[in-house]
């Protein structure tokens, strides 16, 4: 039987195609970091992973359903902890600078950039997502937001069409977070 | 019989393994890794054909009477 949190992947593929429209939808994504990590800190373990996670829902059904994945196997590097660790490391050092940006556009030593950066390079304007009706820092973390998000949607997309459906999952840095943190909480016994 | 057996060292703890049992044999066990529950475990191999990781496998092994 489907329950509520089945549905999760419609709110995941609304907010990817929200911000093709208006950049401040960015904003409700935090929400996709910020339950994660509180649901592992309190000790429920990856059950956001597990169970509401949108995204993996959005590969499961575009991978399973509708046959796009070519359901081969993932490299066994990728599972491996220096990739895993090391691409956690590599996308929280870019979230930093993300987030420095921002601080610059809200101190008023950078202008607001009306861009989204694609695979941590690529800048294609945006402009036609802003009104340019907050302050600038806000639309600024958006956008970067945004990036993030974006750029996160097409690695997994790819991944997805080459491996697994759900090959995203091996890599997600929120994923690799929120086992780091049950692994401090709960330690490697049981096994 | 056989039974699936994870590598828990390379385990994500995805859940798609707990999600497509048949027999609800697979837990996760913290958030850790999968857990397989042997007495429920049927071998289909569902789960080893859809673990991302691929660290599901299932084998034959002796189960004591």
């Amino acid at each position: 039987m489907k329950r509520w949190y089945d549905y999760l992947w419609i709110f995941s593929a609304a907010y990817m195609i929200s911000g093709f429209f208006n950049i401040l939808f960015a904003w409700v994504g935090l929400i996709c970091f910020i339950t994660p990590l509180l649901l592992s800190i309190m000790g429920k373990g990856k059950i956001y992973c597990n169970s509401y996670c949108g995204r993996g829902q959005l590969f499961e059904l575009l991978g399973s359903r509708l046959k796009l994945s070519s359901n081969r196997n993932i490299p066994a590097f990728i599972r491996s902890k220096w990739f895993r660790y090391g691409f956690l490391a590599f996308f929280m050092i870019m979230f930093s600078i993300m987030i420095f940006s921002t601080y610059l556009v809200f101190n008023g030593t950078k202008n607001l950039e009306e861009a989204i950066t694609l695979l941590w390079t690529i800048k294609l304007p945006w402009n036609w997502a802003y009104t340019g009706k907050v302050s600038p820092w806000i639309a600024q973390f958006a956008f970067g937001f945004y990036s993030v998000m974006l750029t996160s949607t097409i690695l997994g997309m790819i991944t997805m069409f080459f491996f697994k459906p759900r090959s995203w999952c091996v890599y997600c840095p929120m994923g690799t977070m929120t086992q780091a943190i049950s692994i401090l909480k709960y330690g490697r016994k049981m096994r | 019989m056989k039974k699936a057996i994870v590598n828990t060292a390379e385990c994500v703890a995805c859940g798609v393994c707990a999600k497509t049992c048949p027999r609800q044999a697979i837990t996760i066990f913290h958030g850790i890794y999968a857990h397989v529950n042997e007495d429920l475990c049927i071998g289909c191999k569902k789960c080893e054909k859809e673990c991302p990781a691929s660290v599901i496998q299932v084998v034959e092994k002796e189960v004591a009477s």
